[in-house]
C-alpha cells in the first residue's frame, strides 16, 4: 500500500486553523526556516483511510492470541481506557498548584499502597516510563545505597545467563561492571557459581523469578541470602510478575527493590511499543534515594515532595507516564483482593495445560510445573529436518496466531516461549494446541515447504539483511 | 468484583483433571512454604465496573481542569484535532506489541517509518529512531550517543528546561561521566563560557531551543563554537516551533532531540509524552532505541522491518550503549497523525499564531507598570515578566476567573513569571489577562 | 569446512596471516557460517593501539554480533575499507577478505596451526 506521502496532494487539507486575532508577528530571516518540512497535504478522508488501512495490517490482543512469552500480552479492559481519557485527568498541566491536582496526586498515592502490598515493598515511584527504565532506576538506588554508606568498592552487577538482555546492559548503563553467573540443569541460578562470584565488590543481583525459562527458582531464599551475606543487595525484575501476584511477594523472598511493568502484568496496552510504566518498589533502606519528586499524604491533602536530599535524581520529566498509571489503577480497583491472585493461578493453570497438551508433540525445555510461561525447543527438529522455530513460527501467522517470543531465552537452542496468560479461555487454548499439532505434522511431512511460510499474510517473509545492509529509514522525497 | 479470566469453573476443573492434578495450589510447589502468603493481600475487594467508573470519575473530579491556561515550561496545551484522538484509539495499534513478527505488523511498522519520516522532515535530520520516552530522556540519550573513550564530559546550557537538566544529570551520574552546565547571560547561554568550558574530554553540548525563558538561542553559532573544538552538538526543539523557526539541520546539530508532546498529546499531568531523537547519518548506528526499515519481501513487494537490530541490548546485553527496548509508538502515531492533519501549512500557521499570540500578550502585560519584559531576545511562545507583587497573589486572582496564570520561578529568578501563549489562547483572554493583572498590581 | 594450510588461527575463529612483524586478521569460514549474512563491520582507525586478547572490533549479522579478538598486541596499520563497505563479502569468500593490519608487534596470542584448528572444529561440532 501506498506511504502517507505518496498518498499526499498538494494543496488538500484537512484541519482549518482559525483566523489570527491579534496583529502578526514575523520573526527576523536569520532564526527562520528555510524550507517547509514535507509532510503530508491530505483531507480527513484520506487519513481516516490510509490509517484504517494500516490497523487492518496490524495484529493486537484484540484480534485474536498473543502468546508472546516475557511480555504478558493479556486482554486490555476497556474500562481502563476511558478513565485515562476522562478530561479531569487528561486536562491537568503537570506544573498546576497543588490544591487543583489532588485527583492526581491520589491516583499515585493510592496506586502506590495497592501495589506495594502486592510486592512487598515500602515505597515506589512511578517516575520510569518502561521496564528498561525501571531497571535502570532500580539499579541505580542500590548504587546510591552503597554511596552513602561510603562502601564504594562494589562496582559489580550478577546477572544470570538467562536474563532478559536489558539487565546486563542496565547495569552497564548504571556504571556497573556485569558479571554473569550460569543457569544450573534446573534453570535455575547454579548456587555453586554464585557464590564463586560473590564478594566485597558485589553491589547487587538482578533477577526474574519465575525466570526467563518460565521456571520459579525454588533455591530463591538461598541466593538472596547469599548476595545479601556478601553485603550485596538484591533486586527483582518484574516481568515476570504475573505468575505470582497474591502467592508471593518479592520483599519477602529477600528482594529490596522491584520494578513493575504496569503494561504487561496490571493490564495497560502496549501499544505497538509503548507508552507503559516501570514503576519501581523499594524497601525502606532504598526509600530515601527514590526519584524525586515523590507524592506524598501530608495534613492538608496531597502534596508532592521535592525535599529528598540523597535522591538519584530525576529519571524523566514530570512524574512519569501518568496516565499508565490511572489505567493501572482501575485495573486493580477492578480485580481487588481476591481477582489479582486469581489472575495469576489463571495463568499459571493456561501454561501448565497448554505445556501439557502440547509435551506429545514437542519437546519442553524444561522438566517439571512451569509458571504462567513454558519453552518449547525445535533443536531436534531442526538438526533432523532442518526445520527452525522460525519456520514454526511464520507457520503460525498462517494459522491466524501471533507467534510465541522466539530464539528466547539465549541459552536453549531453536526455542519458543509461550505464555498465554490468564485471559484466555479454554477454548482458546485448544484451538490454538489443535493449530500446532497440525503445524508440527506438516513440518515432519514437508520440511522443505516450512521455509516458504507464510503465504496468508500481506507480505512474505521480508529480506532482513538488506534492511540492515542498506538501510532506508525514511522516504525520500526526491526519488 | 470484576475479572478477566474466560474460563468456567468446570473448564478450569477440566484443565486440571487433563494434568491429573486437583487444585492450582500445586503447580506453585516450587515456592518455599516459607514465604507463599499466608492471608489474603491487604488491598480493597475488588469492584463492578460501575464501581469503578464512579471511584475513578470521583478522583478526576478532585482535579482542576482550567479553561484558560497561560503556562507551558515543557508541557503545551495546544489543539488537538478530533482525528487525532480517534486514529490512535483503533484497538489494533492500542493492543499490539512491538512489531517483532512484520508479516502480521506491517501497519505499525509502516506508521513508524512514516513517524521516523515525518521527524526528519521536521527537524531537517536525516535519520530518526521510533522514538523514546519523553524529551529529557531524549536529551540524556543524545549525551550518551557522543560519548567516545577519551570525550566522556557533556555540557549542557543552563537555559534548559530544569527537568531535562536534571534527568541527563542522572544519567552521566550513572554512566560516570562528568556533567557541566554552561551558564546563561541575559537569558541566553553565555557564548565565552561556553568556549571556556569546551576542552578535548568534551562530547557534547546541548542546547534547547526556544530555551526555557522563550527565547531564541543563537544555534547557527553556537554549533559552529562546539564543533571548533570537536565535540557534538545537541539540539533540543519545540517542535511546533519548527514550523517557522531554523532547523537543527540548519545550524549543523548532530543530534537533535524533541518533547513531542505539544504534536495532539494532551497535558495528561506529564504523561505519557514523546521523545523525539534524531542525528545525523555518521551517527545512525549510535541512535539508541527501535529503527523501522523498508526492505523487500520473498516476491519483491515493499516491507517494513525493525532493523539494526544488533545496536540494542537484546542481542548486544552488557554491550549494548543503551538499555532501551521500547518506544513510545501510540505517541509517535498520534504525532505522525496531527502532522498529518495540520499539513505544512496548518503548522506553519499555529506557528505564526503562537508567536504572534505571545507577542501580543507580552506586549499587554508589559504595559502594565511592574510587569516588565526580564529578556529582550527574540523569543516564540513563552516570555519572562518582572511581578510588582508576590507572584501567588497573581496566581490566585488569576485562579479565581478559571485563568492558570504563568510559571512562578525559583531560585534567583524568584519574583519572576514564565508565561506562555498558544493558538488556543483568545484576544479576549489575553485581555481578561492583562486586565487581572492591572487589577492585582493596582491594589 | 576449509581451513587453509598457509595461515595461522584463533581459538575464536580469527584467522591471521603473518608477514614479519605485521599481521593481517580475517575471520574463518566457520565463523561466518555461524553468524550468518553480515550486515556490518566495526573497526577500529588506523593509528589505534590493540592489545592481543582485547576485543578490537565487532561483526554484526542481523541477528547476532561478534566480537573480534586481536590476536596480537600492537598498532593499527591498516583497515580493508571495501569489507566495511560491503560486509557480506566475508560470507562470500572469508578466507579472501581480511578486516584489518596489526604492525608493530610485541605480544602475541597463542596461535593455532591449521591442523590444530582443525582438531578444535571437530571438537566444537
Amino acid at each position: 500500500m501506498n506511504l502517507i506521502f505518496e498518498s499526499s496532494v498538494a494543496g488538500r487539507k484537512c484541519v482549518q486553523v482559525p483566523p489570527c486575532d491579534v496583529p502578526e508577528y514575523q520573526l527576523p530571516a536569520s532564526l527562520t526556516r528555510q524550507q517547509a518540512p514535507h509532510l503530508p497535504e491530505m483531507s480527513e478522508t484520506d487519513i481516516s483511510r490510509h490509517y484504517t488501512k494500516l490497523a487492518e495490517r496490524t495484529y493486537g490482543v484484540n484480534n485474536g492470541f498473543y502468546p508472546l512469552g516475557s511480555c504478558t500480552m493479556k486482554y486490555n479492559p476497556r474500562i481502563n481506557e476511558e478513565m485515562a481519557s476522562l478530561p479531569g485527568f487528561t486536562g491537568v498541566h503537570p506544573l498546576q498548584p497543588e490544591h487543583t491536582v489532588q485527583g492526581c496526586l491520589e491516583v499515585m498515592a493510592l496506586a502506590e499502597e495497592y501495589l506495594c502490598q502486592i510486592t512487598g515493598m515500602d515505597e515506589m515511584t512511578f517516575q520510569p516510563a518502561a521496564g528498561a527504565h525501571g531497571e535502570l532506576t532500580g539499579v541505580l538506588l542500590i548504587k546510591q545505597y552503597h554511596k552513602m554508606r561510603g562502601d564504594t568498592k562494589r562496582t559489580k552487577i550478577i546477572v544470570p545467563d538467562s536474563a532478559h538482555g536489558t539487565n546486563p546492559a542496565t547495569a552497564v548503563m548504571a556504571g556497573f561492571t556485569c558479571v554473569n553467573v550460569p543457569s544450573n540443569e534446573e534453570g535455575g541460578i547454579d548456587l555453586d557459581k554464585l557464590r564463586e562470584a560473590v564478594g566485597e565488590d558485589t553491589a547487587g543481583l538482578m533477577l526474574t523469578n519465575p525466570n526467563t525459562l518460565g521456571i520459579f527458582d525454588k533455591n530463591i531464599l538461598e541466593i538472596t541470602k547469599i548476595i545479601k551475606d556478601a553485603g550485596g543487595l538484591c533486586y527483582y525484575d518484574g516481568a515476570n510478575l504475573n505468575a505470582i501476584m497474591g502467592q508471593v511477594r518479592p520483599g519477602d523472598m529477600g528482594f529490596d527493590v522491584v520494578h513493575l511493568n504496569l503494561h504487561k502484568t496490571f493490564s495497560t496496552p502496549h501499544g505497538g511499543g509503548g507508552p507503559g510504566s516501570g514503576a519501581v518498589g523499594c524497601k525502606k533502606l532504598l526509600a530515601p534515594y527514590l526519584p524525586k519528586p515523590h507524592a506524598v499524604a501530608g495534613e492538608n491533602g496531597y502534596t508532592m515532595d521535592y525535599d529528598l536530599p540523597q535522591s538519584i535524581g530525576r529519571m524523566k520529566a514530570f512524574y512519569g507516564n501518568f496516565l499508565v498509571v490511572v489505567r493501572a489503577l482501575t485495573y486493580v480497583l477492578t480485580l481487588g483482593q481476591k481477582g489479582i491472585p486469581e489472575a495469576s493461578r489463571n495463568a499459571v493453570l493456561n501454561a501448565n495445560y497448554m505445556m501439557h497438551q502440547l509435551s506429545d508433540t514437542y519437546d519442553i525445555a524444561t522438566k517439571g510445573h512451569c509458571m504462567h510461561e513454558f519453552i518449547i525447543t525445535l533443536d531436534k527438529m531442526h538438526k533432523e529436518k532442518g526445520v527452525t522455530a522460525t519456520d514454526i513460527a511464520k507457520a503460525m501467522l498462517d494459522e491466524g496466531i501471533h507467534p510465541p517470543t522466539m530464539y528466547f531465552p539465549l541459552i536453549v537452542p531453536e526455542d519458543l516461549m509461550v505464555e498465554p496468560t490468564e485471559t484466555e479461555s479454554k477454548t482458546t487454548l485448544d484451538e490454538v494446541v489443535a493449530a500446532l499439532k497440525r503445524i508440527h505434522a506438516m513440518a515432519e511431512e514437508n520440511p522443505e515447504h516450512m521455509h516458504e511460510l507464510p503465504v496468508k499474510t500481506v507480505i512474505r517473509r521480508p529480506d532482513e539483511v538488506k534492511a540492515a545492509r542498506t538501510p532506508v529509514i525514511c522516504y525520500h522525497f526526491d526519488k | 468484583m470484576g475479572s478477566y479470566v474466560p474460563s468456567t469453573m468446570e473448564e478450569r476443573q477440566a484443565m486440571l483433571q487433563a494434568m491429573g492434578l486437583s487444585s492450582v495450589d500445586e503447580l506453585y510447589d516450587a515456592i518455599p512454604s516459607s514465604v507463599k502468603l499466608q492471608g489474603p493481600l491487604q488491598i480493597p475487594e475488588g469492584l463492578s465496573e460501575m464501581e469503578v467508573r464512579s471511584k475513578m470519575e470521583k478522583l478526576a473530579g478532585k482535579n482542576k481542569v482550567f479553561p484558560t491556561v497561560f503556562r507551558g515550561a515543557g508541557a503545551y496545551r495546544h489543539y488537538i484535532p478530533s482525528i487525532v484522538k480517534y486514529i490512535p484509539a483503533k484497538e489494533e495499534f492500542v493492543t499490539s506489541y512491538t512489531p517483532y513478527q512484520a508479516e502480521i505488523s506491517q501497519g505499525v511498522l509502516q506508521a513508524i517509518f512514516e513517524y521516523q519520516t515525518d521527524m526528519c522532515q521536521l527537524m531537517d535530520m536525516p535519520v530518526s529512531n521510533a522514538s523514546v520516552y519523553d524529551g529529557a530522556t531524549a536529551a540524556a540519550e543524545g549525551a550518551a550517543m557522543c560519548r567516545e573513550r577519551k570525550r566522556t564530559k557533556t555540557l549542557v546550557s543552563a537555559t534548559a528546561q530544569p527537568d531535562t537538566i536534571q534527568v541527563m544529570e542522572t544519567y552521566c551520574q550513572a554512566a560516570n561521566t562528568e556533567l557541566v552546565i554552561v551558564p546563561e547571560k541575559d537569558g541566553k547561554t553565555d557564548k565565552e563560557a561556553l568556549k571556556e568550558l569546551l576542552d578535548d574530554t568534551t562530547a557534547c553540548f546541548y542546547v534547547q531551543q526556544p530555551n526555557y525563558y522563550g527565547l531564541f538561542e543563537d544555534c547557527e553559532e553556537l554549533g559552529q563554537i562546539v564543533h571548533e573544538k570537536g565535540a557534538k552538538y545537541i539540539m533540543g526543539c519545540n517542535p511546533i516551533a519548527l514550523g517557522v523557526m531554523a532547523t537543527p539541520g540548519q545550524c549543523g546539530a548532530d543530534v537533535a532531540t524533541a518533547e513531542g508532546q505539544p504534536l495532539g498529546m494532551p497535558l495528561a499531568y506529564g504523561g505519557p509524552y514523546l521523545g523525539i531523537m534524531t542525528c545525523s547519518e555518521k551517527m545512525m548506528r549510535k541512535i539508541p532505541g527501535r529503527i523501522v526499515g523498508e526492505t523487500t519481501d520473498a516476491e519483491g513487494n515493499r516491507a517494513f522491518v525493525l532493523t539494526l537490530q544488533a545496536r540494542e541490548q537484546h542481542i548486544r546485553r552488557e554491550k549494548a550503549s543503551s538499555n532501551i527496548c521500547s518506544n513510545q509508538a501510540l505517541c509517535a502515531l498520534t504525532a505522525s497523525v496531527y502532522l498529518a492533519a495540520m499539513g505544512p501549512q496548518g503548522l506553519r500557521d499555529v506557528a505564526n499564531l503562537c508567536l504572534s499570540k505571545a507577542h501580543y500578550a507580552a506586549q499587554q502585560i508589559s504595559a502594565i507598570p511592574g510587569f516588565e519584559m526580564v529578556y529582550q531576545g527574540e523569543f516564540f511562545h513563552e516570555f519572562v515578566t518582572s511581578c510588582p507583587v508576590c507572584p501567588q497573589k497573581v496566581m490566585q486572582a488569576l485562579e479565581e476567573k478559571g485563568i492558570l496564570g504563568g510559571l512562578p520561578l525559583t531560585g534567583d529568578k524568584k519574583g519572576q513569571i514564565l508565561w506562555c501563549v498558544t493558538e488556543m489562547n483568545t484576544k479576549e483572554e489575553i485581555d481578561t489577562l492583562a486586565e487581572t493583572l492591572k487589577e492585582v498590581a493596582g491594589k | 569446512m576449509s581451513v587453509p594450510k598457509n595461515l595461522m588461527y584463533t581459538a575464536s575463529h580469527e584467522w591471521v596471516e603473518i608477514d614479519g612483524d605485521k599481521m593481517k586478521i580475517g575471520l574463518t569460514e566457520h565463523a561466518s557460517e555461524q553468524l550468518g549474512d553480515l550486515v556490518f563491520i566495526n573497526l577500529p582507525e588506523v593509528g589505534d593501539q590493540v592489545e592481543a586478547e582485547g576485543s578490537f572490533g565487532d561483526v554484526e549479522s542481523v541477528k547476532a554480533v561478534s566480537d573480534i579478538i586481536s590476536p596480537a598486541t600492537g598498532e593499527v596499520s591498516a583497515v580493508n575499507d571495501a569489507a566495511l563497505d560491503s560486509p557480506g563479502d566475508v560470507n562470500g569468500d572469508p578466507y579472501g577478505v581480511w578486516l584489518a593490519e596489526i604492525s608493530n608487534v610485541t605480544a602475541k596470542r597463542e596461535l593455532l596451526t591449521p591442523e590444530e584448528y582443525e582438531k578444535l572444529l571437530e571438537e566444537e561440532a
